[in-house]
């Protein structure tokens, strides 16, 4: 590949940036939505668009249930779409563990809303074709990328 | 032909909001109350049977491309849940009996 043409590829085409409050129920979900409208209006491919929106429910979701607070950052680069959900709180102590399929900490009563079936980032890590998570006593950063392929 | 979210309410099947969604087709069905567990396994364009009926039902059905929601037993949809999805044009139905017997409807009309 051409100097230009790898300097292309590395130029984020376009970027927005959301808020996710912690323990926000009924905003849930919202973050998702509106980069399903903008990913729609940018006509990817459906298949490109289904699991972005999955994979950034999840992390909005985990922002929302299991952290005090955070945004996520979408930027689309030439070929592929990258979602870094960044957050600050009590961190995933073992992350091998949380990324068990049915792995969960949610209360019960999160449970019962149908949240907490531990199946979050395992959605996440097959929705997605790199993701990587970085966590302390802090807070936890995933990213995430999609392909276009 | 397609089975559509619309041919429903001739079967028993009542509107409860997303009147916009009512054309969308049905390929499948997925039934089951853990979202993520929906998020992974449901397919697009499946028709979802749940007993949830709060707000978050929505976002699930539009992220997941799924056809319409199907609420069994007649349970209540809050009225947040009926905003959203008129909103989002995503199709919710009540449903007197069990999952079950919705499910056996839905098989017979895609056959
Ligand atoms: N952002 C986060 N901050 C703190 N802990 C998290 C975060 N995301 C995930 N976890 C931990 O990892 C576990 C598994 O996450 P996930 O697979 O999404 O399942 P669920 O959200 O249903 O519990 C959670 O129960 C929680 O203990
Ligand atoms: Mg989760």
């Amino acid at each position: 590949m051409g100097l230009l043409a790898e300097v292309v590829k590395e130029m984020v085409l376009y970027s927005l940036d959301f808020n996710v409050k912690a323990r926000d129920f009924d905003s849930a979900g919202e973050v998702s939505s509106n980069l399903r409208t903008v990913l729609k209006q940018l006509s990817l491919n459906p298949d490109v668009v289904r699991r972005s929106c999955i994979a950034c429910y999840e992390a909005e979701m985990n922002i929302i249930i299991h952290s005090y607070g955070g945004h996520i950052k979408i930027e689309i680069f030439e070929d592929k779409i990258r979602i870094t959900a960044e957050d600050t709180g009590p961190g995933i102590e073992d992350i091998e563990l949380a990324m068990k399929e049915g792995y969960s900490t949610a209360p019960e009563e999160i449970r019962e809303m149908g949240f907490g079936a531990g199946m979050g980032l395992p959605n996440m890590k097959s929705n997605s074709d790199f993701m990587e998570i970085k966590s302390s006593s802090e807070g936890t950063t995933v990213l995430m990328e999609i392909l276009f392929k | 032909m397609a089975v559509k979210v619309k041919d429903l309410l001739d079967k028993g099947f009542v509107l409860l909001a997303g009147e916009k969604g009512i054309e969308k087709e049905i390929e499948g069905v997925y039934i089951c109350d853990l979202l993520s567990w929906v998020m992974a396994h449901a397919k697009a364009k499946n028709a979802w049977i749940t007993i949830q009926t709060h707000i978050n039902i929505v976002a699930v059905a539009l992220l997941a491309e799924l056809s319409c929601v199907i609420i069994p037993e007649n349970a209540k949809l809050y009225e947040d849940a009926k905003k959203r999805a008129d909103e989002e044009g995503i199709s919710v139905l009540s449903f007197s009996g069990t999952s079950y017997e919705a499910a056996i409807i839905l098989y017979e009309m895609m056959k």
